[in-house]
């Protein structure tokens, strides 16, 4: 019984750990595999996505959604600003370049973080009728986590219809398939480019307000959670929304699961998990060599 | 001729007045290791406000000609290399009388062995482990050790509730404060019932509250680091509802600091911990205290236990200074702190124990309380005199 | 970029004038420049597979921090003689590469920027995690590590002299190791390899095999400047390990000029001198300066310090004559 009781908790937490992992990582999975380019800089977009959360809330006066819906329009339009002006001029650059740039992003997010913000890590607190605990059936759960994982399955449907669905969706399986070949046959690949990166910029800034219960706002963020998101989307593979999936479940239940049953081992699970299964499938679960 | 003759008395006495003044003027230097930048800067910003309210309020009753001057290194965290650089510089380059600051004890550790090869008093303002005054004959601390709070809070504990489960930050403070309640605890009669060391970066507890609520034990006793980590662990006991399955919270004073429990929200009330300092003390040294702080930093800024720590090591400073007039020679200052006294803390009596060189001080049980419509930490029960039991034990060995 | 004649030039002569002259100038200010010393031999490992392999990682650090490390525990439990602290680091280190590199240099991109992450993250957790820390001080890390006279005669003194003198030879000897492969023909099909691999496969050279010798060179490098830290600071922590480290050597490299040999000199010695004053007023401006020197450097100098140095000379210098 005990056993039993303990394996619903480590379920329920790792889904809801998951589940924000995937929000987060899920737009860095498809922008990687879109446009070739290392973008260590993704928790940038996830921690603007939370502070702004917080400014909406604590400067403006803004009610919960809507300080949350106006972050991440806010980062979504930044980034594809970013995206024009930055970004674009390394897509053919080499590896080193595209990382060096990148950590340079997050220095600089970083420091203006530190300034405008308190560096203690702030939670964000959720509206009063999602506090408290749940009962279902024995147990009680915390409400919140619960809404995360409710509030994320209906997000990952709306994407998987979106990308299997709509014409936006083909020419992005398009072009991660052969660029060169959706770009003769007259897809604006530059548009397309910016389009996605800004949506997965904004799914980044949803998933780092949302989840800032888990993984809690401090201007350290990017280096603190880059890990993890590299991790998740290199497991699963570029350029789908299948393969990040099942990473940050992978990697969600197992660290947490790690936490509970063997906390000596601390993170040590999801990098073993990750040399293991890389040396397993180097592209990723659900990749393409 | 006249002004010639003017001029030249007028240059002798300035030269004079210059000459006096110069001999009688004497700089003690003080170097001041503490973390103003990273994400651990809070902890710093204690120390420092408390130094400077110090200065302010005291500087004018130090004996005539002596000037204090206090030289700030930053260590940006826990940092033991650069720690010990900083040190090396201020002993050497910098040419400073005293140490002192310091937050953490890896960085003190790092630095205790220069204190013993150049022979400089090193006064540790907060940096808690219990064995880092073992290190060289000249350290002495202001502040607290693990032990000092965790180990009559299991004894005290015994006697009200059978069981418990304990969790702790996985570094050396939480390895003092999980040895030290255990083996007080299992004294007197009560069952630990489950351990858990946490990783110190740890911001989501709830996995391990997870399973501590699976056990269900009568008391939970933490330490995780005061301040940001203590609210997260707050956070994680309110969210899955402990204190509804009848868990109670206990542990040192850290987990419910002064400064950080507005920020708790009400879920804090009811915690009972064990500590040397509360900031709603009633007593007249803390009330002058609090209101001296509050003046000076706003009605909103609460002192708390680095504050203490870093006010009453002023205090030693400024009283071996007086004592020296100034002179200050390594091997006196040590045995003046060696029997120095402190009647008057805000946090209660306080001594130099001659032995270890460590504090002596009350411990305080509490309860946190709505007080005038903020919560604060109610001091019930007073243990007085308390010396570091970690040393105590293992003495008899 | 690389030289094609292995003969000393002058210039290479300066930077030894250089720490010679700080020895006896600026004495008080040793420690901070053993730590430079420190990073260079880092910097200078990480030239070697990033530079002339065109190996990109981020995980170098996990060799350092073996080194370190291994450093530490021989002085605690064994005996604390420096020179075998680092023999044993650079083969501790040397070993953990060969093993690793066997492994992650059969992939490439992100999957083997992906696998260096996740190696040194978990050498990381392996050193603060409850099972080692008897042996590595956990959290807290080794302190008061016991270390030896070197030679027997020479103590670690406080005041730097010592470690700054041993830094010293042990830098020029690692150096001249570097020095000596760069310009052997095994540096030069090294080079090959990064630039066009299917073509040097093509002519029938072991890419992989070349690639695994360097790595492990490389590791043992790191590992010595571990080493060396360790001996320097009585110290061994958890700060020699994990991303934080391996990026800022990174981007010291990055800053000097990568793959010139002389950038892993000149980037570290200019980073570290700087930040030690400009971060000291005010860490956040100097975060966001490094952040945007970083972009600039990608955009518009690629080749860091030493490559502007460079073009500057191409343009100015050989005018005049």
């Amino acid at each position: 019984m005990e056993f039993l009781s303990g394996l619903i908790s480590t379920l329920f937490l790792g889904l809801a750990f998951g589940a924000v992992l995937y929000v987060i990582s899920v737009g860095l999975s498809v922008t990687m595999g879109l446009m070739g380019f290392v973008n260590l800089a993704h928790g940038v977009f996830a921690m603007a996505g939370g502070y702004l959360m917080i400014s909406g809330m604590q400067r403006l006066g803004l009610p919960w959604l809507a300080a949350l819906a106006l972050a991440c329009v806010l980062v979504a339009a930044g980034s594809a600003v970013l995206e024009r002006l930055l970004y674009r001029r390394l897509y053919g650059a080499g590896e080193l370049e595209q990382v060096l740039f990148t950590i340079g992003l997050i220095f600089v997010a970083v420091a203006v973080a530190r300034l405008i913000y308190d560096p203690n890590p702030i939670f964000i607190k959720p509206p009063q009728f999602l506090q408290g605990q749940t009962v279902i059936g024995t147990r009680s759960f915390p409400s919140y986590r619960l809404a995360i994982i409710a509030a994320s399955g209906v997000l990952i449907a709306a994407l998987w219809i979106g990308l299997e669905r709509t014409r936006w969706g083909a020419m992005v399986r398009a072009a991660v398939d052969n660029r060169a070949m959706a770009q003769s046959i007259g897809i604006d690949t530059g548009k397309l480019f910016t389009l996605t990166f800004a949506l997965g910029s904004g799914l980044a800034a949803l998933g780092g307000a949302l989840g800032a219960d888990i993984m809690p706002m401090t201007p350290t963020y990017p280096f603190e959670q880059l890990v993890y998101f590299l991790i998740v989307v290199a497991i699963g593979g570029l350029g789908n929304l299948r393969g990040p999936f099942v990473g940050a479940l992978i990697i969600g239940i197992g660290d947490t699961a790690c936490k509970y049953w063997v906390p000596e081992l601390g993170s040590f699970f999801v990098y073993v998990a990750t040399i293991g299964l890389l040396l397993w499938k180097p592209a990723g679960l659900f990749g393409r060599v | 001729m006249r002004v010639a003759r003017i001029a030249a008395a007028f240059l002798a006495a300035i030269s004079c007045g210059l000459w006096a003044g110069g001999a009688a003027a004497q700089t003690v230097k003080i170097g001041l290791i503490n973390t103003y930048s990273g994400p651990m800067a809070s902890n710093g910003d204690q120390i420092q406000k408390a130094v400077d309210l110090f200065m302010k309020l005291n500087e004018s009753k130090l004996p005539k000609g002596v000037k204090l001057e206090i030289i700030k290194r930053d260590d940006t965290g826990i940092n033991p290399e650069t720690a010990k650089r900083l040190a090396q510089e201020l002993i050497v380059r910098d040419k400073v009388n005293i140490l002192t600051g310091v937050v953490w004890t890896p960085n003190a550790a790092a630095i205790a062995p220069l204190t013993a090869e150049a022979k400089v008093p090193f006064i540790i303002m907060n940096a808690g482990t219990a064995f880092l005054t073992t290190l060289s004959p000249y350290i002495a601390r202001t502040s607290f050790t693990l032990w000092q709070s965790s180990y009559p809070m299991g004894s005290w504990s015994a006697k009200k509730f059978k069981t418990a489960y304990i969790a702790v930050s996985d570094f050396g403070p939480g390895h003092d404060a999980q040895a030290a309640f255990n083996k007080a605890f299992t004294d007197g009669g009560g069952k630990i019932v489950g351990e858990v060391r946490m990783p110190p970066p740890t911001s989501d507890f709830a996995p391990f509250l997870q399973r501590v609520k699976d056990a269900k034990p009568e008391a939970l006793f933490v330490f995780v680091p005061a301040g940001k980590s203590a609210t997260a662990l707050m956070k994680a006991f309110g969210d899955l509802g402990l204190a509804k399955d009848g868990i109670k919270l206990i542990g040192p004073g850290d987990i419910t600091t002064d400064e950080e429990l507005p920020n708790m929200g009400d879920i804090p009330l009811g915690v009972l911990t064990m500590f040397h300092y509360s900031a709603a003390a009633d007593r007249p040294a803390n009330k002058a205290f609090v209101a001296a702080y509050q003046k000076e930093y706003g009605p909103k800024a609460w002192p708390n236990f680095i504050s203490v720590g870093a006010w009453d090591a002023m205090q030693a400073i400024f009283d071996a200074v007086a004592a020296q007039k100034g002179n200050m020679d390594a091997d006196k200052t040590m045995a003046f702190w060696k029997t120095w006294k402190n009647p008057n803390s805000p946090r209660g009596p306080i001594s130099i124990d001659p032995e270890t060189r460590d504090i002596i001080q009350n411990e305080y049980v509490r309860e946190v309380r709505k007080v005038g419509g903020h919560l604060a930490n109610v001091e019930l029960e007073t243990i007085t005199a308390v010396k570091d039991p970690w040393k105590e034990i293992n003495k008899k060995k | 970029m690389y030289s094609t004649t292995s003969k000393l030039r002058i210039l290479e002569v300066l930077p030894w004038a250089v720490a010679i002259a700080v020895y006896f100038l600026a004495p008080t200010y040793l420690p901070l420049g053993t730590y430079v010393m420190i990073m260079i031999l880092f910097a200078l490992s990480l030239d070697l597979i990033v530079g002339y392999g065109g190996i990109v990682t981020l995980g170098h650090s996990a060799y350092f921090g073996i080194g370190a490390y291994t450093a530490g525990i021989l002085a605690v439990r064994v005996h604390g003689d420096p020179l075998l602290g680092l023999a044993g680091a650079a083969l501790a280190a040397a070993l953990f590469g060969a093993l690793t590199g066997a492994v992650i240099l059969r992939t490439k991109a992100l999957t083997l920027l992906m696998l260096t992450l996740a190696i040194t993250s978990i050498v990381y957790e392996v050193a603060s995690s409850v099972w080692a820390s008897p042996l590595t001080g956990g959290s807290d890390g080794l302190h008061s590590v016991p270390v030896q006279p070197v030679l027997g005669l020479f103590r670690f003194d406080m005041f730097g002299k010592t470690g700054y003198l041993y830094c010293l030879a042990v830098l020029a000897v690692c150096w001249w190791i570097v020095r000596t492969v760069v310009h052997s023909p095994f540096g030069a099909a090294l080079v090959g390899s990064r630039e066009n691999p299917a073509r040097m496969e093509a002519i029938g050279a072991p890419v992989y095999w070349r690639r695994l010798v360097a790595y492990t060179l490389s590791c043992g490098l790191a590992g010595v400047a571990g080493a060396m830290l360790t001996h320097a600071t009585a110290f061994a922590g958890l700060s020699t390990l994990g991303f934080e480290i391996s990026g800022e050597v990174l981007v010291m490299l990055v800053l000097g000029g990568v793959g010139r040999l002389y950038g892993a000199f000149l980037g570290p010695a200019v980073y570290i001198v700087a930040r030690d004053y400009l971060a000291k007023q005010t860490p956040e401006y100097w975060t966001m300066g490094i952040g945007v020197l970083l972009v600039l450097i990608v955009l518009f100098a690629r080749g860091g310090m030493l490559g502007l140095a460079d073009a500057f000379a191409k343009k100015y210098l050989r005018r005049k004559a």
